[in-house]
């Protein structure tokens, strides 16, 4: 069985008020997304691939999806229709 | 004085809820963590609801919980990843209150009195409380609201799992009293046993009892009780951040080969030292009790404990203690088959203590920077890149890592 739970690589910036924001991420099928803007970050966790992180809504291609920063250095997203 | 606003606060199953989180396949299947089921034995910590419908208790063997519930699925614990939750958990309690008194990892009492005009009331403060966990967290809390801790305790044990119960001054004599006597805090077996002698079977018969009688069966206890039956509990809830929400941090190992002597012995009880040393600084805490076991190749095993000088979580410090402890109570007439250290009684890093005149401050300050400095080493290369010279007298012994195999024991709850 498939995990719903991916890890991707994300290219992120460290501004210098203290934030962490991400800039792009690579899919696991290797395409890479920008991401076009970010509209709400918050604690939250996802049941759908089972974890728990601040959660970035991420706009990409025009289309709202959650990144998670798990805090150990690692991002991850839910697979689509999971 | 008006009544005082404080809400019991219980993570529903907690080990188990934490594991279904990370674990989405088994959700609505019977889980229970605990024990180690390569290993085949350990009991059941936290069983999930499904399980506990088929009757699968905390405490369990796990033999006993598969009898009961063939389809179960055990997963070992992860006591970092619930001391993770159970921090995020005070987090967002800190959102309405500085004073939270933690009970376990999974439990803590707040008070909740001076957010109330700020805030809503304490059901309004629950339910945002319950909201947040659940979308933040992932798992789910039963609340109580009451105007004290005994009965906010009974209100989170009320109504599981994800609820919130209210037991209010006018409530508490529809709600509580009908309750068994054994449900109120304190009420253990021995106790239970002695009011049931008296024909005391519920929480209402216990605060119409008179005094007299509580007092010449149980002391002084019976005179807390009826108080606690009555709502008369002014304990505060206390701003206790200097206990650890653990008891111990333990590490034991039996070893490829019977250890002969003390250079094996001390290789041994040095690498149990570093694992356990080092998950003490990973979690923030400090130890104020050494204890070390042992067991022979007859299977003939003991502990011992002491106190030590200064609550630590330096290696070394930990290591020479347990080393020394078994020194003085082995006598080698037979070869060791297993050996392990516990660091017990924690304190957090808050915790504050007398310096002592004889102990030199500057040494200890280095070796807590040297242990810091080892740490980081581990972490980006891995535990062996960086070894004692001790390690390298026989490597047989010291391979005995360690850090995966560690043992972290719950709070008990009468403590």
């Amino acid at each position: 069985m498939t995990s719903n739970k991916i890890y991707v690589d994300v290219i992120a910036e460290f501004t210098k008020d203290g934030r962490l924001l991400p800039i792009s991420l690579k899919w696991d099928d290797g395409r890479t997304f920008e991401i076009q803007r970010v509209t709400d970050i918050r604690r939250a966790a996802s049941l759908k691939a089972g974890g728990v992180g601040t959660r970035y809504t991420c706009i990409i291609c025009a289309q709202e999806k959650y990144l998670y920063y798990e805090g150990n250095s690692l991002w991850f997203m839910e697979r689509a229709g999971a | 004085m008006s009544d005082r606003t404080i809400l019991h606060s219980d993570c529903n199953s907690f080990y188990a809820s934490v594991e279904l989180l990370h674990h989405p396949e088994l959700r609505g299947k019977p889980i229970a963590v605990g024990g180690d089921s390569e290993k085949r034995h350990g009991i059941v910590l936290t069983a999930d609801y499904t399980a506990k419908k088929f009757g699968v208790k905390t405490g369990m063997a796990l033999w006993q919980a598969r009898q009961v519930c063939p389809e179960i699925t055990f997963l070992p614990p992860r006591m970092d990843h619930y001391l993770r939750f159970s921090r995020m958990a005070q987090e967002i309690y800190a959102d309405y209150t500085d004073l939270s008194e933690p009970f376990g990892c999974d439990e803590s009492w707040l008070d909740v009195t001076d957010s109330v005009s700020i805030k809503g009331d304490g059901l309004r403060i629950a339910a945002e409380i319950s909201n947040s966990v659940k979308s933040e967290l992932g798992i789910t809390v039963s609340i109580g609201v009451s105007f004290n801790k005994i009965f906010a305790k009974l209100g989170s044990d009320y109504k599981k799992p994800d609820a919130i119960t209210t037991i209010y001054r006018d409530e508490y004599k529809d709600k509580v009293w009908k309750l068994p006597v054994k449900d109120l805090l304190y009420v253990g077996r021995s106790a239970n046993a002695k009011l049931t002698k008296l024909g005391i079977g519920t929480i209402g018969e216990l605060a119409r009892t008179d005094t007299r009688i509580l007092e010449g069966h149980l002391g002084k206890m019976g005179l807390i009780l009826w108080s606690f039956a009555n709502g008369q509990d002014d304990s505060p809830v206390k701003v206790e951040n200097t206990h650890a929400p653990i008891k111990s941090i333990g590490n034991s190992t039996t070893t490829p080969k019977d250890l002969e002597n003390d250079e094996e012995v001390k290789i041994v009880l040095y690498t149990l030292a570093e694992s356990v040393a080092a998950r003490l600084r990973e979690n923030g805490f400090r130890c104020q009790v050494v204890e070390i076991s042992v067991r022979d190749n007859e299977l003939l095993s003991f502990t011992r404990q002491r106190k030590i000088r200064s609550a630590s979580n330096i290696t070394k410090e930990i290591a020479e203690e347990a080393f020394r402890l078994f020194k003085e109570n082995y006598n080698w007439r037979k070869p060791i088959r297993s050996i392990g250290i516990r660091g017990a009684d924690l304190v957090t890093d808050n915790f504050w203590e007398q310096l002592d005149l004889f102990q030199n401050i500057e040494v200890r300050e280095k070796q807590k920077k040297m242990d810091t400095a080892v740490d980081e080493v581990r972490r980006r290369f891995g535990f062996y890149s960086i070894q004692r010279g001790l390690m390298f007298q026989d490597r047989a012994l010291s391979a005995v890592n360690a850090k995966e195999d560690h043992k972290v024991h719950p709070l008990a709850y009468f403590g």
